[in-house]
């Protein structure tokens, strides 16, 4: 799609997408809100300025065009309103989100043929092996456009991840450009606790990534960041993007904490929070 | 008991090397990735070829299973191999998410399945693949019988847009079926037209079905043996004609008697036409090393457990 979005627009647009996010928890009691809100910016500088994709009619093959790739299928809900406020498919169907019968299961999934998914994810791990095939796919048919990830930060645990970032490296493949939701809060605890997790840096550095650091919250680094990283696309590595996040970012009482992981907010909280992030003139669906 | 004729001794895992190797010459499309087991895939005719299709994944077969289902959604036709045991059990949430679920068209060409595999013992013979990969819907299981059928399937499976599960051995075995006889994928292969007792076979045990019907006829018995090279979708309407015969079934497998293709059979019938039916297979246990024919021997997978099998069926008939 071609962009018109300046960062006022996006920001404008982000907060709609938050409303989005919230309300879709809410109306099921169910559903990852605090990563989802904590990567809105991310999701929104992606679909609306960076990515060259065609939303509509969506070609499942993306072939000459950017795809993304949601490896922590669980913040589904950000997913699914970026799709929809981007033209994938009507906003409206953000109101079936996680009900019976739905395209939007509750982790995203192709089975129910829902615009802009290319392959089941939430089981962790997987996503960024699939966005590696298919950045192989682009290489071995001379396609230069982006292959584009997310993985979180605890999914860095999971092993698969690892044996993804060798191969990428190895077969060079400087056409994808993969951020990591560095929330350090998992669904026990700080990521820290869990499974000690630092030098995320050093680490991919040193499996012979391309790696920058950014603020995925922060308009200003976003807009310097990611450019950054689009230049470094062709030489011959592929390329991570460390994004600091805060999970639960827009509303004040889910920042700060890993509760709002996987929880919804109820109807006082749900109240308490959309007084935080106005309608904006994109319209709630 | 119609007889055939050995064409000559070769390993499945070869047909399946030749299959790629056409496949990969009739669609440019065709790629193939490896774990690190290329020479025991017999992958490298197509590697030599087509090296900017050959796709080394080292190690990593988790990795593997997902990068080919990338591959998939861009337009490949990926060819993933590696040791049965690796090419399931090892990658099972891989292949339920990324692959069956997703309806991404990935070829998953699993090798040294079973016993066969001989003296590297219960850690690579894996005999519960069929039983893991029938159960994921979408997926179509598929076990043909020797090197000729192997490679037609192979190439059959290049054209069918959809995930597959190819599973093929190691040892040399006999070749019986024609050169030239094309893979219908779902369609089960009448080896032998017989009234007393159905002998259905699938894998490396189909000759050893052949044999057992040799070895019945010398006893007056005329059995029909039918060969399951596609376990799923499973052939109803073949099985059912044939039963309907017959009146009593032996199936014949190298894989556990629960999840394999004895089971397949066994829920159709219960079903649809209630059959006195006996099971060659491996009962609930591990494999060891040993020779193929020592383990096959020590596990009741002969022409002597099918010619027993199938006496016992009969003798169950009203």
């Amino acid at each position: 799609m071609e962009t018109s979005y300046t960062v006022t627009s996006m920001a404008t647009m982000a907060t709609q997408i938050r409303r989005d996010v919230l309300r879709m928890v809410h109306a099921v009691s169910s559903g990852h809100p605090g990563g989802s809100l904590g990567c809105v910016d991310y999701f929104t500088a992606l679909h609306f300025h960076f990515m060259k994709h065609n939303p509509s009619p969506f070609n499942m093959s993306g072939n000459g065009e950017d795809v993304f790739f949601l490896s922590n299928g669980h913040i589904s809900p950000v997913y699914y309103s970026t799709l929809a406020r981007s033209g994938y498919f009507p906003v409206a169907e953000l109101a079936t989100f996680r009900k019976l019968n739905t395209r939007l299961q509750g982790h995203p999934a192709t089975h129910e043929h829902l615009p802009g998914i290319r392959v089941a994810t939430g089981s962790l791990g997987q996503g960024l092996s699939v966005a590696a095939g298919l950045a192989l796919q682009k290489k071995i048919d001379g396609d230069a456009s982006t292959v584009w990830a997310l993985t979180g930060d605890g999914e860095l645990q999971e092993g698969q991840i690892w044996e993804a970032v060798m191969f990428a490296a190895h077969r060079k493949l400087d056409n994808m450009i993969v951020a990591v939701d560095y929330n350090q809060k998992q669904i026990d605890g700080s990521t820290g606790d869990v499974m000690g997790l630092t030098e995320w840096t050093s680490k991919f550095l040193a499996f012979g990534w391309e790696v920058l650091e950014m603020d995925g919250n922060n308009w200003d680094d976003i807009m310097k960041v990611v450019p950054q990283a689009q230049s470094k696309l062709g030489c011959g590595k592929p390329i991570v993007i460390i994004m600091k996040t805060e999970m639960g970012m827009g509303v004040d009482f889910m920042m700060g904490t890993h509760a709002w992981h996987g929880k919804a907010p109820n109807d006082e909280q749900l109240a308490k929070a959309l007084a935080q992030l106005p309608e904006t003139e994109h319209k709630d669906y | 008991m119609k007889s055939y004729e050995i064409l000559g001794q070769k390993d499945t895992r070869s047909g399946f090397g030749a299959g790629l190797h056409e496949a990969g010459k009739l669609d440019s499309n065709v790629v193939a990735l490896c774990a690190d087991l290329t020479g025991s895939l017999m992958m490298d005719a197509f590697k030599d070829e087509f090296p900017e299709r050959f796709i080394q994944a080292g190690i990593a077969e988790a990795n593997m299973i997902s990068a080919s289902a990338g591959l998939a959604i861009g337009g490949k036709i990926p060819f993933a191999g590696t040791f049965a045991n690796f090419a399931t059990g090892r990658v099972y949430d891989q292949i339920r998410q990324s692959v069956a679920y997703s309806h991404k068209n990935v070829k998953i060409c699993a090798s040294h399945a079973g016993l066969t595999l001989g003296e590297d013992g219960a850690t690579h013979q894996i005999l519960e693949d069929i039983g893991l990969m029938k159960m994921l819907p979408n997926m179509v299981v598929i076990n043909p019988c020797d090197y000729n059928q192997t490679k037609a399937a192979t190439m059959a499976i290049a054209k069918y847009d959809g995930p597959v599960y190819l599973r093929f051995g190691r040892p040399k075995w006999p070749v019986f079926i024609p050169e030239d006889m094309p893979f219908e994928i779902g369609k089960a292969l009448m080896l032998n037209e017989g009234k007393d007792v159905t002998i259905f076979a699938t894998g490396h045990m189909v000759w050893k079905a052949i044999e057992a019907g040799h070895a019945l006829a010398e006893k007056g018995i005329d059995a029909e043996v039918i060969n399951i090279h596609t376990i799923k979708p499973l052939d109803r309407d073949a099985i059912l004609a044939s039963v309907k015969k017959t009146g009593c079934v032996v199936s014949a497998e190298e894989h556990q008697m629960n999840g394999g293709l004895g089971d397949s059979i066994a829920q159709l019938l219960s079903r649809e036409l209630p059959t006195p039916m006996e099971f060659v297979a491996v009962n609930d246990s591990f494999g060891e090393s040993g020779t193929p024919d020592q383990l096959l021997e020590k596990y009741g997978l002969t022409t002597a457990a099918i010619v027993a099998a199938a006496e016992r069926a009969i003798a169950r008939k009203g």
